[in-house]
């Protein structure tokens, strides 16, 4: 599709020189001077786009062109019309040749011009004079004029609104409101473009006009929406369909507009809401029957008493109500099908907006939207019918005091847990969420408990939905979540591979196992491990945090690791696991801090084998267990056996370098009575111990050659730890002196196998012998490797008597220097 | 309202960086957003033209990540579609959406509705609140429309060559950026006007 011919078009056009361009130009000024464009004038002016187009940086016309292009923006063909507003909009005015437009010859406007227009336009004044005369020629609309050129100025004005509302004047408002409600509840009710009853005999005269019909063929009885057809369409027909297309947005806007005369508002609605009952048996359809009476504005029906906004939301309710019937009627063809559930969804979100606005309408229009969610509820395929409908339910289910349990069974139940693999619906039911959240919180109870369900999102479609949970994690954490949610993270690729599984067993018969068995599909269809797959696919929280035989579910999912699907989920757990842990602890008492260290040194061993996802996210595990550890030392203490039996695990050496060298570092540091008073000697030296047995091991030279090397961070973070707790506790002083002096007198006999590289060594060497320096003097030795708290606090500089220490270590420092 | 639509390649181009994407085409509708913006409002035109050309950039690169990671993970094979299977080539293309943060590229949270056909993006970038399903049925029409009459799955360059063909298309299916609400006999009679424009 994209070819080296497109390529090369593009590299020719950013390198055409500027002398050879000029000739182009006043090649193409003689070309456009013929009355009647030659082909090889349209040619240049489709190559002159291309070199305007295809560089970021703007070239400019000479002035000559520049003229002869804006007179031609009125050419009678269409063609010539698109071509020049295209090379115009990707090129810059030149001063005095700006376009103007004013209230007389406005109606010449054509849809390229104004694009044209919109696209130069420099300031919001420029834009505020455009949108006022844009405003002004609707209003002196009449029959002078080709009608057509009409049909692109309520795009082009919704266009300005929705980016500047402030252009709008409350005259505005009341001017184009006033046209919304004749074009969308007056159109003509007979088909437009020379339709009519008659036969051949019957002269021209005699002829009726043909009403037009529902889509299912079916004369029309009522007024005219975008959900009718005929053979043509008038054109007041035409601008019923684009005054629905934007009245969702005016809507919006206008009352963005006009926040400031709320006094005013309350009055209207006390003067509407007296006005409903009225105005509710007495239709005013009774009146119309043709466009002739809708435009003429002179009716008088009740709600024509209404003021021009409240109008407009009256006959926009009317609308959307008659929508929602017609959407019930069986359609000839898919477009028109599909249009009916598009309508729906527009439908109810234009009432819940007016709804919003004016809070008398939700007594009048729940009946329908209620009756409406029973039709659609049971069939999935209207899911993004069912979301505007949620949401209605979610704004004003309380004030009309109806029941909306099985909204959200369907929202957080059904949804995430049979179309997570509808993108489109992921986007919408996670904006939703987002939207939402602090009225889902507090109204909605199953939001929280869900989240098993809601990931299923993520599993499946991470790059596209992670900025969305980035969002909306933070509200799923709470004391009561916290730890099955930091499970349910953790096993995020398990549940992306059982849903790839899920999807590839019900797409594949159980005869056809798409060429290849596969373990893990087996497993899934097998009843011995039924109940670990529909643990991973559970729809609500609070059936456990996680499951027992977790590694047997890793190891039937070990051929899963590599699946891409699984692999983009994995790469986006730590960003959520940092999330998490940046949540959990605002919301957490010492208790669930500690219980949730437990479950990192317990998952650090339990994830999928996803090439780097262990590793990263051991590195998430590090950073979170050395931030909960400085903010709350004595977990420390409440933790030691947990932390002990894992820093003694020489394993945990080699498998999990970073966690480990994070544990061992915590325990060095904080298992210390100035940290936690329970902190015995006997526990200092249980600790020691361990730590001291693990060094031992893993520098001995007994080791087989060829074995892994440990890290020497690990050994450096291993010595610092034992300093620091012999410090502590000075009868192990001469235990670690010993055994830095042996580390000394090894490696002056050459080569260790546990460390190949030289300048590690002698790293490690020279860490051993000033940790050693510093031990002679045990007094020292306490006050800087367990300083109190006080020296590291940031006020030290500030306080003589503070920043002693600081100066003794830096004095000490410089002496142990010279003596080694 | 659509803020911009857009056509941009999603494999990889010889003169381009691995992830980077050639916008074939692009159109912005409304007013330049930098115009309205205390920050970016003493822009010289120029500038604010660059500006522009790089949201469009940002957008493309997005959805060509999307589209490349949406594919990676759905291991569906390549078909190779030729001129006449246009039909079917829009059948088999792979859609998505994208949230596009505030402030990036845009000023306000923005979704971008992509259609991946073979190595090409159509993208449509709307306001959140925009009935999607609507921006959805509008990007198909549109799409089918280009690879009908701009011939795109054959090897010409008629997509930089007719590029008018696709803002008449526009101008029509999507005025101003206005998504509308059509039924087939207004689709039809739409079409109708298309088919004549481009048998001029």
């Amino acid at each position: 599709m994209y070819s080296h011919g497109s390529e090369s078009l593009i590299k020719q056009a950013r390198e055409i020189q500027e002398p050879e361009l000029q000739k182009f130009y006043s090649r193409l000024v003689k070309l456009l001077q013929t009355k009647d464009l030659s082909h090889e004038a349209v040619d240049s002016l489709q190559r002159l786009h291309v070199i305007l187009f295809a560089t970021k940086f703007t070239r400019r016309l000479t002035s000559e062109l520049q003229r002869r292009l804006l007179s031609l923006l009125s050419a009678p063909t269409e063609l010539i019309q698109v071509l020049c507003s295209a090379v115009l909009r990707e090129t810059l005015p030149l001063s005095g040749q700006e376009l103007s437009y004013n209230q007389e010859n406005i109606s010449q406007l054509n849809s390229h011009v104004a694009a044209l227009l919109l696209s130069r336009a420099g300031s919001r004044t420029e834009l505020s004079s455009f949108c006022a005369q844009l405003l002004r020629s609707l209003e002196c609309r009449q029959s002078e004029g080709p009608s057509h050129m009409f049909m692109h100025i309520l795009p082009v004005l919704n266009a300005i609104l929705t980016q500047s509302p402030e252009c709008l004047t409350e005259d505005h408002v009341t001017l184009l409101s006033k046209k919304l409600v004749d074009w969308l509840r007056y159109a003509s009710i007979t088909q437009g473009g020379g339709a009519s009853v008659g036969g051949f005999f019957t002269g021209p005269r005699s002829r009726q006009p043909v009403p037009i019909a529902e889509l299912d063929g079916t004369v029309s009885g009522d007024f005219f929406t975008v959900l009718c057809v005929g053979q043509g369409f008038t054109e007041d027909q035409w601008m019923n369909v684009y005054s629905f297309s934007m009245l969702r947005n005016w809507l919006l806007t206008y009352h963005f507009v006009s926040t400031g005369i709320a006094t005013a508002d309350t009055a209207n609605r006390l003067q509407l809401s007296l006005s409903l009952s009225h105005s509710f048996s007495n239709d005013d359809r009774s009146e119309v029957d043709g466009s002739v009476v809708s435009m003429v504005s002179a009716t008088s029906s009740s709600s024509r008493l209404l003021p021009p906004k409240e109008r407009l939301r009256e006959k926009a309710f009317q609308y959307c109500q008659r929508l929602i019937e017609q959407s019930d009627r069986k359609t000839h063809r898919r477009i028109d099908t599909e249009l009916q559930k598009v309508c729906l969804v527009e439908a109810v979100c234009i009432l819940d907006c007016v709804c919003v606005q004016d809070a008398s309408l939700v007594y009048r229009t729940f009946p329908c939207i209620k009756a409406l969610f029973g039709r659609l509820s049971s069939d999935l395929s209207f899911a993004r019918v069912l979301l505007p409908i949620a949401q209605f339910y979610l704004n004003h289910g309380e004030m009309a005091a109806v029941d909306c349990e099985s909204v959200w069974k369907l929202v957080f139940g059904r949804f995430p847990a049979e179309l997570f693999n509808d993108p489109f619906l992921a986007h919408e039911l996670l904006r939703f969420l987002r939207l939402n959240l602090e009225s889902l919180q507090l109204r909605v109870p199953q939001f929280t408990r869900s989240f098993p369900n809601l990931l299923k999102f993520l599993a499946w479609n991470s790059p596209a939905v992670v900025s969305d949970f980035v969002d909306l994690l933070p509200s799923l954490v709470t004391a009561g979540t916290a730890v099955e949610l930091l499970h349910t993270l953790l096993d995020l690729p398990c549940l992306s591979a059982t849903l790839v599984l899920q999807h590839r067993s019900v797409c594949l018969p159980i005869s056809d196992a798409g060429g290849r068995s596969l373990i893990s599909l087996d497993a899934f269809r097998s009843p011995a491990f039924r109940g670990l797959f529909l643990f991973l696919l559970r729809e609500e929280s609070g059936s456990g945090d996680t499951i027992d035989r977790l590694s047997t579910l890793h190891e039937r999912l070990a051929e899963a690791a590599d699946w891409p699907r699984v692999v983009q989920c994995a790469k986006t757990v730590p960003v959520l696991l940092h999330i998490f842990f940046n949540t959990v602890v605002t919301v957490a008492d010492q208790k669930l801090l500690a219980h949730l260290i437990l479950v990192m040194l317990e998952r650090s061993s339990l994830l999928l084998n996803v090439p780097t996802y262990v590793r990263d996210v051991h590195r998430v595990f590090s950073c979170h267990l050395l931030r909960l550890c400085k903010q709350q030392p004595s977990l420390v203490v409440d933790q030691s056996h947990e932390l002990l039996e894992f820093a003694g695990a020489t394993a945990n050496v080699y498998s999990k370098e970073e966690m480990y060298t994070h544990v061992v570092w915590v325990l060095g540091e904080y298992l210390s009575v100035s940290c936690d008073s329970r902190c015995s000697v006997r526990l200092i030296t249980s600790c020691f111990e361990t730590l001291e047995a693990v060094l031992f091991e893993i520098t001995s030279s007994t080791q087989p050659s060829g074995s892994l090397h440990p890290a020497p961070r690990v050994i450096t973070t291993l010595m610092s730890a034992l300093a620091k707790l012999a410090s502590r506790s000075h009868d192990l002083i001469p235990r670690v002196s010993l055994f830095l002096s042996k580390l000394r007198s090894v490696t002056r006999n050459g080569p260790v196998a546990w460390c190949s590289d030289e300048d590690d060594l002698v790293a490690i060497v020279t860490r051993g012998e000033e940790l050693w320096s510093l031990l002679k003097t045990p007094g020292v030795a306490q006050s800087v490797l367990s300083p109190s708290a006080h020296v590291n606090t940031p006020q030290w500089h500030r306080d003589a008597n503070v920043s002693m220490p600081l100066q003794m270590r830096a004095l000490t420092s410089l002496t142990q220097s010279q003596t080694a | 309202m659509v803020r911009c639509f857009l056509i941009h390649t999603v494999c990889p181009v010889s003169a381009l960086s691995a992830g980077e994407s050639r916008v074939l085409y692009s159109r912005s509708f409304g007013p330049d957003e930098a115009v309205l913006s205390d920050r970016y409002r003493d822009l010289r035109p120029e500038e604010r033209r660059l500006l522009q050309k790089e949201k469009i950039a940002v957008v493309a690169r997005q959805v060509r990540s999307a589209v490349s990671l949406f594919r990676e993970a759905s291991e569906r094979p390549p078909v190779e579609m030729l001129p006449g299977d246009e039909a079917l080539a829009l059948q088999e293309a792979d859609s998505g959406v994208e949230r596009l943060r505030a402030g990036d590229p845009f000023s306000v949270e923005t979704s971008a509705l992509w259609l991946g056909v073979q190595s090409l993006a159509f993208t449509l970038v709307c306001e959140p609140h925009e009935n999607l399903l609507l921006a959805e049925g509008t990007l198909r029409s549109l799409t089918r429309h280009c690879l009908d009459h701009l011939h795109m799955l054959g090897q010409g360059s008629e997509v930089l060559l007719r590029s008018n063909r696709i803002d008449a298309l526009l101008s029509r299916l999507l005025p101003h950026g206005q998504l509308l609400f059509l039924n087939h006999r207004f689709a039809q009679s739409l079409e109708k006007d298309v088919a004549a424009y481009m048998a001029k």
